[in-house]
Formats: structure tokens, C-alpha cells, sequence
């Protein structure tokens, strides 16, 4: 790392982040890197690990997947690619491999960003060794099936800290699928993963990613996006089993022309969980667009926020912004704060948001074809839920149906 | 042959948001026979037929609904309809992100898992001209007066309920479609079987009647402010409330 940006890092030990609860850092393990043993085949992964991967869209037989890496706690504990059109690869692996790789760390998520960016930078230069994984796809590659990553939390009261680069090369198509879980006798740890993106002109990734931790985890996922000239990002999120809270705010950078940017956010509130899911998009190219979609359902007593923020920057951008929220508890809360801003004539920029109850009158409908109230209401949440994923090949849509609607089940 | 009673009403008083709607209303609907419920805008119609299903809104302030020998006055609607009632709706409200397919999956006792509707419900989808593409849309979302009406009939099919009632089934289709989805009425009503053989019941709630040139009725009821104030023969009835209105037909049944 830079001495620069250590210096930074230090600088922001103690920097609180914008949204989100503040968390005490100290209250946490720092486990090292290495604790946990490398393995070389899937089927090595323990029974009850490879359960909880399932859940989380993992699979550990690697069927149509183009490679996968698991990191458990701090450690890199598997890694395989069957394509030689994308890498993936723990990141210490490729700090090794590609002496340039470093110039793109810290480049689209501020190292001083907060206390949790800054921890991770700061970890690594301790450890001397990076977590997290390293994917790219060589230039004009297209992989039809996805990549998987998964970051488990195995041990209790870890944190957990992960440094992803993502690299799509010029005209490269790329899936990837990232599920994040911990294991059954885990109840309280934190998760701080820092993903870097950047598609170069003409990629393409889809990125699609599960959520299923304890009760009692923490989890600040820090994501910047810099996007080239048309180039397309497009990022599902699905989080509907309790947690104790998770803030994320990824940013993307339209720079590039006809650049594209789409976040879909599905998000099921339950127990005690604070969800503060939001998305930012910056759009500075020349005719970039971007769609910012989250459907939310509160039960219990958690509480959600769906941020938006919609920059356009300059001529010729569009954007769109979409919040739907269903209340289903009196103790439970939605807050959809969409934010729209235009410093630039020419542009268009929409946002559309409501937050309600589910409707008396379809609930009676569906009774009047033999359902129970009951049923009704949860046909109708998971309906209002399982929103249309877009922009995914039929294969992984297809997958990635079945991963939502087994993430549903729950709800 | 013993002619059983499927339906019966009795002295039904009917209160909707603290307003009387309904009074002294007596109905008896026996196994196979198809009723027609006739009357002016606001008599009432909609809220018996309401009332017959259960809906919460409207209060049974006097009298019973027994439905095959046994008083459902008390029962919430779900547990009506899984005795065997259905309904068609003349405007029914759409769920948005449930797709008309998993519905019928539901309606028909499919496991919701399976990927592909059953043979069975797919063929009667394409009788009554939809495809798959139809079927993965969301239920009523963007439907057409005519798709609404064609499938709140294809539900009942995979339903297979023993007394439907319909309320104006055929309001917003256009009259190819009308004949379509009379064809079907009639194949839920048991009308291509023999008089003594058919199973099923049904009451057509309509006022302008034109859905009865294709579905035979057995007996209609004219409903005035409330009351059931004339009940016979459809034909003759229809006749009468061509040329008098309704309230001639009334002082007609009077008469009679």
C-alpha cells in the first residue's frame, strides 16, 4: 500500500460514517489470515458450511459456475476457475501475480471513506496480506456462467474485513454471484467488505448478492463502481432473514459514455434487523443512465431505510428512482429517502416512492379463491418482493429466481 | 330422482357500513339449476351476492345462508369457498407481483413449487384463448375488460366449485368473446349434461340479461330496493322488463 494512503487510514481510525449505527471496533477479534486450512476440492468443505453456502446462492459442487472463492473468517480458504477467460483468485494470490494491481486499490472507494474502509487498509498493512478475492475477464470474454464468491464468518465475535477487485477488460461480459453467511454457531460478529469495481468500455457485470447472516452481526459493505464508456452495471441485492444491522451505500461513478448503472434491492425486515440499504449513482457521461429499484417489507420490529441519490452531472442523462415499502408490523418502521439532483439542462430524473400497507381488498380476493388470510397476505408480500431481475442471461435467471424465491420461504 | 336443495336463504337482512341494504330476502337454489338475479343499479345485487360469499364488510343483521344442509352465516369466506362456492367478479382488484399462474396453481391444488401449470389447466387456458405469456403476467394487472372476465372464468375452472355465482360476467366483453366465455359458463354449470344429471349451480347476477341468450337459465329473481319482489320464469320475466321496466315487471309478478 501507498504511504499516502496509510496515512490517510490512520487519519480515519475513528471516523464515524454517515449512515448507520456506530460500531466499536474493539469489541471485535481480529483473527489473522491463515487460521483456517486451504483446501482443493469443493467436497473438502465442511458438511454444514457447504448447508449454510446453499442458502446463499454457493454452490460447493460448482455446478454451472465458472469459479468460485470462499474466504472463511480472514482466510482465503478455496479458490478454482474452469474458464481461461476470467480469474478469480484470493487477493493476496493476485497482489503476487499482477504487480499492478495495487494502482487499482483505494481508486473507487476512499481509503478515509470511514472507521471501517480505513480498518480494512490498515489490516492489511499489519498483516502484510490482503483478504478478500480478485476477479477479472480478459478483454472481449464472455462467460455465460457465473462466478461465486462467499464470505463466511465461522467463529464468534470475528471481524471480519475483505478488500474485493473486480476488473471487467473492454468488451467482457461477466456474472458473478456472492453469498455472504455465517456459520450455525456464530451470533454476534462483523462483517466490513470493501468491493472495487471497474468495468472498462464495453463490459458488463452483473453482480447479484445474498445475504444470510446471525442475528447478531454487523455488517458495512463499502462498494465504489467506476464505470467506462458503454459499459453496464447491474446490481441485485437480496437480504431477507434477520440481522443485527447492515448499512451499505454502494457509489457508482458514471464516467464514461452511455455508461449504465441498475441496483435492485430486495430487502424483508424481521426481528430486531436495521437494514440501511441505498445506492448513489454520479452521472457524469455523456448520455449515462441509471434505475435505482428497492422493494422493502418491515415485520416485527426492524426497521428499514431505502436511500437513493440520482446525480446528473451533465446533458443528456436519465435517471430513475423507485422505492416501494410495505408495513407490516406497528412496530416496524420504512424510511425511503430519494434524492434527486440536477446541476445540468438536458436531463431527466425521476424518482417514485410509497410506503403503505398490503391491500385489504386483494388479501379478500385471494380468500374468495379458497386462501386463508394468511396465505394471501404472504402470496402478496412475496409477490411484492419477487420483482423481476434484469439484465442476466436465462441460465443464471433462472437461478437466481430460485435463489429469491428460496430466500422468500422465510418471509 | 330427489331434487336437493344446495342453497337456501332465509329472511336474510343484510347491513352494510351501518345502512340497511338487504331485507327479508328468501332464495332456494337446488343442485343443478342456474338462478338469475335481475334488478335496477344499486337494488342490491352486489351485496347479496356478497353476502353469500362472506365478505366482512357485509354484516348478516337477521335470518341464515345454509349451503348443503349446513348454516355458513358464521364462516369466514375461505372457509365457504373450500366447501364449494366460487365467484367470478365483475371488477376484480389486481395483485401486483403474483402472477395469474401461481394463482391457478392455488385454485387447482397443484403444488405451488412445480414449474409448469398442470396439462389439464393449461388446455383450458388455451380454450379460453390464453398463453403462456399470458399466464406469467401479474393477475388482473393491465387485463382487458375481456381477459378480466375470461380469467376469473378460467379460475373457476381449475376450481371446480359446486354453486358459482357471476356477477355480470359479461359487462366490458366484446360479443365474439362473449359466446367464448359463455361456452365455458356453461361447461362450469353442467349444461351440456341432461337436466336430471347436472351437478352444479349457479346465479348470473346481470341487468341487461344479454349473457341469458346463451346460458339457459331456470328461474330469475328480480331484486327491487332490497327485497327479492318478483321471481319466475326467465324468459317471460325478461320479456316483462323489456316492455314495463322494472317496476312494471314488478306489479306484473303482483298480479300473477
Amino acid at each position: 500500500m501507498l504511504q499516502s494512503q496509510l496515512e490517510k487510514a490512520k487519519k480515519a481510525k475513528e471516523k464515524k460514517a454517515l449512515y448507520g449505527e456506530d460500531i466499536d471496533l474493539e469489541e471485535f477479534i481480529k483473527e489473522e489470515a491463515g487460521e483456517h486450512e486451504t483446501l482443493t476440492e469443493g467436497s473438502e468443505i465442511p458438511k454444514k458450511v457447504q448447508e449454510s453456502l446453499l442458502k446463499v446462492g454457493v454452490d460447493p459442487e460448482e455446478k454451472e459456475r465458472a469459479g468460485t472463492f470462499i474466504q472463511m473468517d480472514q482466510s482465503g480458504i478455496y479458490s478454482t476457475s474452469m474458464d481461461e477467460s476470467v480469474e478469480i483468485m484470493g487477493m493476496n494470490v493476485a497482489l503476487d501475480k499482477y504487480k499492478w494491481l495495487k494502482d487499482y486499490m483505494w481508486k473507487a472507494v476512499p481509503v478515509d471513506a470511514d472507521k471501517y474502509t480505513a480498518q480494512t487498509a490498515l489490516r492489511e498493512s499489519e498483516i502484510g496480506e490482503s483478504s478478500g478475492y480478485f476477479i477479472r475477464s480478459l478483454p472481449g470474454s464472455k462467460e455465460v456462467f457465473p462466478l461465486q464468491a462467499c464470505m463466511f464468518i465461522g467463529d464468534e465475535k470475528i471481524m471480519q474485513t475483505a478488500h474485493n477487485i473486480i476488473i471487467a477488460e473492454e468488451n467482457s461480459e461477466l456474472h458473478i454471484i456472492t453469498g455472504c453467511a455465517t456459520g450455525e454457531d456464530v451470533s454476534s460478529a462483523l462483517h466490513v467488505g470493501v468491493s472495487e469495481f471497474y468495468l472498462k468500455k464495453g463490459a458488463k457485470i452483473t453482480f447479484t448478492m445474498v445475504h444470510n447472516w446471525a442475528e447478531q452481526v454487523d455488517v458495512r459493505p463499502r462498494t465504489g463502481i467506476m464505470v467506462g464508456d458503454n459499459a453496464t452495471f447491474m446490481n441485485n441485492y437480496i437480504l431477507t432473514s434477520p440481522v443485527k444491522s447492515i448499512q451499505s451505500y454502494p457509489t457508482a461513478y458514471c464516467t464514461g459514455k452511455n455508461s449504465r448503472i441498475g441496483f435492485q434491492s430486495i430487502l424483508g425486515g424481521q426481528k430486531e434487523s436495521i437494514l440501511d440499504i441505498g445506492g448513489r449513482v454520479l452521472l457524469e457521461g455523456e448520455g449515462s443512465s441509471a434505475e435505482i429499484i428497492s422493494r422493502a417489507v418491515s415485520k416485527d420490529q426492524s426497521q428499514l431505510y431505502a436511500r437513493g441519490h440520482l446525480a446528473g452531472r451533465t446533458q443528456n442523462v436519465k435517471g430513475h428512482l423507485e422505492c416501494h415499502g410495505l408495513v407490516l408490523s406497528d412496530d416496524s418502521m420504512i424510511y425511503a429517502v430519494p434524492e434527486l439532483e440536477g446541476s445540468a439542462t438536458e436531463l431527466e430524473m425521476s424518482h417514485e416512492a410509497a410506503v403503505g400497507k398490503i391491500s385489504e381488498e386483494e388479501v379478500l380476493y385471494l380468500t374468495s379463491r379458497g386462501l386463508t388470510e394468511d396465505e394471501a397476505a404472504s402470496m402478496i408480500v412475496k409477490g411484492f418482493l419477487s420483482m423481476d431481475i434484469k439484465g442476466l442471461p436465462p441460465e443464471l435467471a433462472k437461478e437466481t429466481k430460485k435463489m429469491l424465491d428460496m430466500s422468500l420461504e422465510g418471509i | 330422482m330427489v331434487v336437493k336443495l344446495l342453497l337456501e336463504i332465509n329472511d336474510l337482512a343484510v347491513e352494510v357500513s351501518g345502512r340497511q341494504v338487504l331485507e327479508h330476502i328468501d332464495l332456494y337454489i337446488d343442485q343443478g339449476e342456474t338462478h338469475v338475479l335481475l334488478g335496477p343499479n344499486g337494488s342490491g345485487k352486489s351485496t347479496l351476492f356478497m353476502a353469500i360469499l362472506g365478505f366482512p364488510k357485509y354484516k348478516v343483521t337477521n335470518g341464515e345462508i345454509i349451503f348443503k344442509g349446513e348454516d355458513i352465516t358464521d364462516l369466514t369466506t375461505t372457509e365457504r369457498v373450500r366447501k364449494g362456492i366460487g365467484v367470478s367478479f365483475q371488477n376484480p382488484p389486481s395483485v401486483r407481483g403474483v402472477k395469474l399462474m401461481d394463482l391457478l396453481k392455488v385454485e387447482s391444488g397443484q403444488d405451488p413449487k412445480d414449474e409448469k401449470l398442470s396439462p389439464q389447466i393449461k388446455e383450458l387456458a388455451n380454450k379460453l384463448k390464453f398463453d403462456q405469456r399470458f399466464l406469467d403476467r401479474d393477475v388482473n394487472l393491465g387485463f382487458s375488460g375481456g381477459e378480466v372476465k375470461r380469467s376469473e372464468i378460467l379460475q373457476l375452472l381449475a376450481q371446480k366449485p359446486d354453486f358459482i355465482m357471476f356477477d355480470e360476467p359479461d359487462s366490458g366483453v366484446d360479443i365474439e368473446n362473449v359466446e367464448l366465455l359463455a361456452d365455458q359458463i356453461n361447461v362450469l354449470l353442467d349444461k351440456e349434461k341432461k337436466l336430471g344429471m347436472r351437478k352444479k349451480s349457479g346465479l348470473i347476477i346481470t341487468h341487461l340479461g344479454y349473457i341469458l341468450n346463451f346460458v339457459n337459465a331456470d328461474t330469475a329473481n328480480v331484486l327491487l330496493d332490497g327485497r327479492i319482489a318478483c321471481s319466475g320464469n326467465p324468459a317471460e320475466i325478461m320479456e316483462d322488463i323489456r316492455e314495463e321496466g322494472f317496476k312494471g315487471c314488478v306489479e306484473c309478478c303482483k298480479v300473477n
